[in-house]
Order: C-alpha cells, then structure tokens, then sequence
C-alpha cells in the first residue's frame, strides 16, 4: 500500500542520510500523515507556574509514542498553543486547535474557570478534552475526560483519615474564593454534618486569591484549636497564597503536631519552591506522589528527567494525571482504529491503563476514572511519606452524592442513558444528548 | 525475633527508670550495648510502627547516647550514611554536616548532603519522641527548657506525668518553673472530690493566662444534649462563670493588642511597597506600572544572595538590602534613562511604557529563573514568635518588618530633608522650569530621583521575600495597593503614605475579623473611593501652587 511505502521511506529517512528528493518527499508525506494532538496549557501569565510542566510532559509523552512507532501507523505531532492564563482566550485557542489545527485531541487547561470556559467549544465542534487537574466535581461532558481527581477522589477520603486517624472532632474548612473550594467546602460540610459533626465545630473561611497577610485568619484557626477538642484545617487554599499561610503558622507556633493542615492543591512541583521549614509534617490528599516506590514510577521519573534534561525536577499528580489521560487515548483509538471523536468516545469507556502507584485506572462511564487516594505527610526535602492510603481504587463520582441538588444525578455516557445528567428520581436527562 | 527478646526488658522498664536512665550515664554493659544495636537497627529499616517501637525501647535502655539519639531523630539530624549504612548524627557545617557516629559519639569528620540519608518521622512519631523527651527533658539544666516540658506535660491528663511532675516539684529550685508545675496541680485539683479544695483552686486559677484552665472551666459550664449542666454543683458552676468572666475580659484586651500589632505589621508592609511610589509618583508625577516588578527584583536579589552564601542566611538577608537597593536603583534609572524621560508630561504614555516594562521584567525572571517560584528561607532569628502568653504572642518576622519600615521611612525623610539631592529634589518637583533655571540639573535630578524611589522598592522587596513568594508574580499582587496608599495618603507627601499605610492596614485588620478577608478588602476599597469623591487629593493634599 502507498502508506506503507511512506512509512518506509519515513524509516529510512531515520535511519540513515538518503537522497534530498527523498527527504522531500518524505517530509511532505510526513506533514500530512500525523495525527495532531492539540496541548492547551499557559505558558505565561500566573498560571504558567503550574501549566508548563504540565505542557512538557505532554511533548514527552508524545515523543515517547513517536519513539513506539506513532499510532494507527503515523506519527503524532504536538500543537502547543498558549492561552496565556486568560479564560477567554482559552476558548478561543481551544478552537483554533479544532477548526485551524484539527487536532484528534486537546489535553488541557488547569483552573476549573478555564475548563468552563473551553467546555462550550469542544461541545460544539465535537472535540475531545483531557483534563488533568483535581476538581470540584458536579460536571460530565460528553466530549471531556476528567482525569484528575474527583471531590470524592480527594477530599473526602482526607476527611475520613483525618476523622478515624488522627481522631479529630473540630474541623476548619479554608480555601481561596472561587468555584472549586467553594463547592468543595459545600461537599465537605455537607458530608462533616452527615457524620454527625455539630455546625459550631466547623470554621469556614474564604480569602480571596494571592492572598499575603494570614495573621488575623491564623490567630483564629489557633483560637479555634485551642479548645482541647483535636482540631484540622482542610485546605482549598490556592497556589501563591498557600506560602504565607504556611509561614504565618509557623511563626505563630502552630505545628503539624497540634493542628495539621490537610492540602488539597499543594504537591511536590509547589514545594519545590518554599521554604519546607514550616511545612513539615502538614498533609497533602492526592492520588499520586513521586516518592511512590515502583518501578513504573521510577521509570517514569527517569524519563521525565531525561527529557527536561534536569535531575532535580519533580513529577507530580496532574501529570500523571495526563499519563494516565494520554495514554487511554491511545489505547481507544488503537481500539477504534481511527481518531474519530465519537468513535475514540465510545472506545475509550473501560479501558484499563496501569497508573504508576501500582494498580489499573479505568475510565469509567461517566468520563471520569478510577484512581487511588493517597495521603502523605510533607518532609523537608519537599517529598511526601505516605501515611495512609485507600486499600483498592477508588471510582470518580460525577455529582457529589452528599450535595442535595446532586445527588439524585448520576454520569453515564453509555446507552440507554448517554448523558450526562441524568436525574434517576424523574429517569430524565437534563442536558446535552448525543 | 528481637521484638520478644526486647518485650521482657520494656516490661522491666518503668517510667521510673526512665527517669534514671539519665543518672545512670556510664553504666554500659555488654547486653545495653546489643539492645541499643537491635533498637537501632529497627529504627534505620523498619517501617513506621517499628519506628515508633523502636523509639520507645531506645528511650528505655539505660543508655548515656539514647536521649542524644532521640533528640536528634526529632531534630532530623540523625542520618545513615549511604556508603555502609551506619548510624551518625550530624550537625550542619559549612559544606554539609559533621558528622559523629550515633553509638559511641565519636567524630567522624565532614560529609556531603548527598551522602546520607535521613531517618524520615511522621508526626505521629513526633508526637510521641517529644513526649518522651519532654519526660526526659523535665530534669535538664536549663530552667527554660524545663518549663517547656512541664508545659508540655500539663496538657497531658496522665498519671505518670503528675507523679513525674511531683517528683520535680520537690527538688525544683527555679521559682517560674514551679510555679508553672503548682498551676499544673491547681488544674487538677479542680476536678477533685474534696469542694473546697476546688473552690480553692479556680480561685487561684482566675488569675492565670492559661488556655488549660480556661477549656477546663468552660467545660465545667457546658451543658449536655439533654440541656443538663455537665457541673451539677451549682456554686462551683457560678465560681466558674466568674472566673471565665474575669480570664476573659484579660482576654479580650490581649486579642485588642493582637489585632493593634497585625493593623501596624499590614500597614507596614503596604507602606514599604508605597513609599518608593511615593517618591516617583508622588514627587516625580510618573505613573510606574513597573514598580511593582522592581520590588520583585528586589525579592529576587534575596534569593541570589541566599544562593551565594547558602551557609549565612542571616548575614544574607541583612547584605540583601543595599544589595537590593542598588540592582533596584539601577534597573530604575535605565528604564527612566531609556523610557520615561522622552514621556514626561505624557501620563497615559508613560502608563502604558511602564506596563509594558513590567511585562518585560516579569517575562524575563520567568526565563531566567523558571516560571516556578523560588524559595526563600527565613532566618531563625526571623522565625517563631515571642510568646508573652498563652493567649498573647508577636511574630518576629513582623515585628522586623514594623521595625525594618519606620528605619526606611526615616533614612528617605532625612534624605529628602537634609541632603543636596534632596533639596534638588524637592526643587524640581516644585517647580521644575524655576529650578532649571537657577542651574539645578534638572535631567540628573530625574535619575537620581526615580533611581532613590526604586531603590527603595527593591529593599521593600527583601522584606516581601520574607513573607509572601518569591515569584514572577510577585510585584503585580502589590502594585495595587501601593497607588492605594500613595493617592489615599496625598500625591507628593511622604508622611501622608505613612498614615495612611498604618490607618488602611489597621482599618483592614479591624474589619476583618467581623467582615472576613474577602469583604474586609472590598470594604476598605469602597471606603476609598468615596473618601476620594470628597477630597480628591487624599488625607494631605499638598499646598501652594506647585500642587496645580
């Protein structure tokens, strides 16, 4: 066949010098038999600090597939956009990618607004987004794969290990003001209640972003705690502003030991650039931790360093996040045989990719997938000691079952019900059908 | 296994000899020295709980290193060396730790960070090695270190602790670290049987600072689900309502200090970020959107010097701020050399320039230092706070930056005051064409000028790498406030920032509490626009002519 013809030359053109006609030839064929693979992260603005590693571990990735022999037989070639941490615009990139580009798929975005903002596009032109990143939940799209973790994937195994472990009785919910930590610290509270936690021991704070001066919230926290009732603080508290408030209960004498400070947003790649001082043994929820001792995650950490040519950086959960994310994509379209979106969308429900703590994701009907939950204690080389950890993995949940507008709502993107808010009390779809 | 070897001994061992091991230095038998080996050996491998096993055999042996061992495990200075695995503890040096073998003490020279690995602890270990060397610790030499422990076990309802605890009251010569165990004891006998001893005791209680006796008298006027007092004698219930009374009104003017220090450590910070402003915008006229950046530059030349002498981080920061001052300065007067002097007269241009500049700048930290923040560390004598109570304490690293902000404040008001440049200074900003004319360089003065204000910025950046990140980021979260301050205070007048800093970081932190952060801010915000809907050019307009 004439493809195979190509990928022979394509080889060869890898292999060793041939002639110029060649190489031309070989090159035009190699512009049109890609499938491109679109990579919407910011690589300037505020969120560039967490999005571009997130964009390099996406070229790995790629690159690695390459080095396998491509997928369906071509090469995969990477579209990097930036949207410069500005909502809008990563709407517009988004469909730039799909319409201009014609990407088979876009892994992206980090902050929920963002995701909000690409969601409508992809909808419309029928695209496919990966999303790596922790979240608040109450969403499934038809067209989006959420491969971070769901509240129940996060938040509320922390509270379990904080309520049966460390045995505490009063409870601070802190986050920044906006979409995720406030339903977030809704799921929470609802849950906390549920278990027969009183209102008067929940503290519930919201500080508006890249917030500095933590002095009068933390001289509550260390009132709030003082009680002799063992208190936590659960932390949606966002990216910049979580230094300050680390610092500030250090100088206000507030360890681990009496109040600890469970994260929701702080990992290896955040740590990376604090001062671990006051930080020690405060815990972070996530489902990944590069400290995880096994030898897929060692290779991978190997490769990733090998790639950023730089040993002393760190990997982190939204990236396996996007290894898990890509590499189902793959599975599905090697299932489907074609980067179809509905073709891949149907595809990929149920296929197993083994995620790099030791155990096999799946994803699941309702676009999210199956992940363990880990809780770690933070050491002061920046790394986390796992201190407890869910015993199987544990299955995303589309709409919070503890929030009473959700939790008659159930995710299934399989028929009969293909949708993505089904109310199982009225047996109706609410939302966008195929 | 050890384990079972090891269960006789623990059974042995009392908290009493516990006490002991500590006389009984020097006495190492052969069967100490092997069960200190196995304990050891258990505490390098074993997994958590092993840890903590391990950690409670240790402090049993009756071994002149155990409390050594253990305090250095707490400290995380207790490593194993990569190349044989052995057991050292290690003390930071210059290049990396010295190290001195775990058993017997000895020196064994300098090593590498890389070189060894350290035993890691979660908190629950933590937890219990501070206990056991609180317990330990309750017969060190020094009376500071032992009124820590006799704190610490005061919060502990055990047995063992009160009876340790009274054998120390017995010999404890130093009158606060007694007094401290006779308030552990008042605490105590207020749940006793006998009512007058406990009429006794919260009577002698209401007179202390102590978050104990406060949770142990609400408990006392706590009522159940049912609505039933948890105290069913009613005179001790009414003593404990008055005594809370009494403890809380003490309360309440602590927390009326705390809040005062956080208004004036807020207000501090706004007014080191405002007054390099002050200089260029409220002198010059130029609106800098770049001053924030040339703050974040300052905060950058922090965290350089900190990587040049990572061993001195004391005498770094403090060499950080003329350092600062100048790399600021400089960067001030290229941008006011190549921009803003073809702009003078021109604010929306000069507006625009200098945003572009501040994109520039952030852009290019993000290039040279990666977009990832970087980490500044805090100096121990920066660190912690000065606890005056237990319901009163300062942080240090405000306390420095209150004090770091009136030093600057008064070193640029005697520059302006009493130098050539100063006077030439406030020349030109008087009247630029009459000082001109009588043969001031006026062009110069620009420099000097704008070149004094982002100095000044960049030294308020080495205070912000103190407190808040150290990122590209870092100049956009203040450049906000900073013209807040400068425009609530009056455009032109240096004193104006001042007051006006400390009344806006005051009326934040008064608000707070009652508004939270949220809308604490979005009422201060409110309040100045209206305030200058009603005087336009702020708390200190300035007078005369020149203000036209």
């Amino acid at each position: 066949m004439f493809t195979i013809i190509l990928r022979k030359f394509v080889a060869k053109r890898l292999l060793a010098p041939i002639s110029i006609a060649a190489i031309v030839f070989a090159s035009a064929a190699h512009a049109e038999e890609t499938i491109k693979v679109g990579v919407l992260h910011s690589l300037s603005g505020t969120m560039a600090i967490s999005e571009t590693t997130l964009k390099d571990t996406m070229l790995m990735l790629i690159d690695e597939q390459n080095k396998k022999g491509g997928l369906l037989g071509k090469k995969l070639e990477a579209v990097v956009v930036d949207p410069a941490s500005n909502w809008p615009l990563f709407a517009e990139k988004a469909r730039e990618l799909l319409t201009k580009d014609k990407v088979a798929a876009i892994f992206g975005c980090w902050t929920s607004v963002s995701r909000k903002s690409v969601l409508p596009v992809v909808e419309e032109l029928n695209g496919l987004l990966f999303y790596p990143v922790q979240f608040e939940g109450e969403e499934s799209s038809k067209n989006v794969f959420y491969t971070g973790a769901a509240p129940n994937q996060q938040a509320i195994p922390a509270v379990d290990y904080l309520m049966n472990d460390l045995k505490v009785k009063r409870w601070v919910l802190a986050g920044t003001d906006y979409v995720y930590p406030r339903t977030t610290n809704k799921i929470l509270e609802a849950y906390l209640k549920a278990k027969g936690v009183s209102p008067k021991d929940i503290m519930i704070n919201y500080t508006p972003f890249g917030h500095s001066d933590w002095q009068s919230i933390v001289a509550d926290i260390k009132k709030f705690g003082s009680t002799g009732k063992k208190t936590a603080v659960v932390s949606t508290i966002n990216g910049d502003a979580n230094i300050p408030f680390y610092k500030e209960l250090g100088n206000q004498s507030i360890s681990a030991e009496k109040i600890p400070v469970i994260a929701f947003s702080v990992g290896e790649e955040e740590l990376s650039g604090m001062d671990t001082k006051p930080l020690v043994g405060h815990l972070a929820a996530w489902n990944y931790f590069m400290s995880v001792d096994t030898t897929k995650n060692a290779a991978f950490i190997t490769q990733w360093h090998d790639f950023i040519k730089n040993p002393k950086r760190v990997t982190n959960d939204p990236m396996e996040a996007h290894y898990i994310g890509f590499n189902m994509w793959v599975k599905a379209v090697e299932k489907a045989g074609t980067t179809d979106p509905d073709a891949v969308q149907k595809a990929i429900i149920g296929i197993e990719f083994p995620n790099l703590t030791g155990g096999a994701s799946k994803m699941l009907p309702n676009h999210y997938i199956s992940k363990p939950v880990l809780i770690g204690e933070i050491q002061d080389d920046g790394q986390f000691i796992t201190v407890w950890q869910t015993n199987k993995l544990v299955d995303g949940d589309a709409w919070s079952d503890y929030l009473p507008e959700s939790k008659n709502i159930i995710a299934d993107w399989t028929p009969p019900i293909s949708c993505g808010n089904f109310n199982t009390k009225t047996k109706k779809c609410s939302g966008l059908t195929p | 296994m050890k384990a079972n070897s090891l269960n006789r001994y623990r059974s042995l061992a009392t908290v009493l000899t516990m006490v002991f091991s500590l006389a009984a230095y020097g006495d190492e038998g052969l069967s100490t020295q092997q069960l200190l080996l196995n304990t050891l050996n258990s505490l390098k491998q074993g997994s958590m709980p092993e840890r903590e096993q391990a950690i409670t055999q240790l402090s049993e042996i009756k071994h002149a290193r155990s409390l050594g061992i253990l305090q250095a495990l707490l400290d995380g200075r207790l490593f194993t060396l990569k190349s044989d695995a052995r057991l050292v503890t290690g003390t930071d040096n210059n290049q990396g730790y010295a190290i001195n073998d775990a058993i017997s003490g000895a020196p064994l020279g300098a090593i590498e960070r890389a070189d060894v690995n350290k035993i890691n602890l979660t908190n629950k270990l933590r937890v219990s090695l501070r206990k056991i060397i609180g317990r330990l610790e309750l017969n060190a030499d020094d009376p500071v270190i032992r009124l820590a422990a006799v704190k610490a076990m005061g919060s502990e309802d055990d047995e063992d602790a009160l009876g340790l605890l009274k054998a120390r009251a017995a010999v404890e010569k130093d009158e606060t670290v007694r007094k401290a165990i006779n308030v552990v004891f008042l605490v105590q006998e207020m749940n006793s049987s006998d009512k007058a001893v406990r009429i006794k005791a919260i009577d002698a209680l209401k007179e202390q600072n102590s978050l104990d006796v406060v949770n142990r008298l609400n408990a006392m006027v706590e009522k159940d689900e049912s609505g039933n007092y948890l105290e069913t004698d009613a005179d001790i219930r009414n003593l404990a309502k008055a005594a809370l009374i009494k403890i809380n009104t003490r309360v309440q003017f602590y927390s009326a200090i705390e809040t005062v220090f956080f208004g004036l450590s807020l207000g501090a910070v706004l007014v080191l970020a405002a007054i390099g402003l002050a200089i260029t915008f409220g002198v010059m006229g130029v609106i800098n959107m770049a001053h924030g950046e040339l703050m974040m530059l300052g905060a950058y030349t922090t965290y350089v010097m900190q990587q040049l002498m990572p061993n001195y981080l004391g005498i770094s920061v403090l060499l950080s701020i003329p350092a600062a001052f100048v790399i600021s300065a400089l960067a001030g007067m290229a941008i006011e050399r190549g921009i803003i002097r073809f702009l003078y007269g021109r604010p929306l241009e000069t507006l625009l320039a200098t945003f572009g500049v501040s994109l520039i700048l952030q852009q290019s930290v993000r290039s040279i230092f990666s977009p990832l923040n970087r980490s500044v560390a805090t100096p121990e004598w920066m660190s912690g706070s000065w606890q005056i109570n237990d319901f009163l304490s300062l942080t240090w690293n405000r306390f420095y930056i209150l004090v770091f902000c009136l030093l600057v404040f008064m070193l640029l008001l005697q520059i302006l005051k009493r130098t050539r440049l100063g006077l030439e200074v406030r020349a030109v900003a008087q009247n630029r064409n009459m000082a001109k004319a009588m043969g001031i360089p006026t062009a110069k003065v620009d420099a000097m000028t704008f070149g004094l204000g982002s100095g000044v910025a960049g030294m308020a950046g080495v205070a912000l790498s103190q407190i808040t990140n150290v990122g590209p980021n870092l100049g956009q979260a203040y450049i906000v406030d900073s013209f807040m301050v400068v425009v609530f205070g009056g455009v032109g007048n240096l004193l104006g920032t001042l007051v006006a800093g400390f009344s806006l970081g005051m009326a934040n932190k008064f608000l707070e509490p009652f508004a939270g952060a949220v809308l604490a801010k979005i009422l201060v915000l409110v309040f100045i626009i209206l305030f200058i809907q009603k005087r336009p050019r702020g708390l200190f307009p300035q007078k005369g002519r020149a203000a036209d």
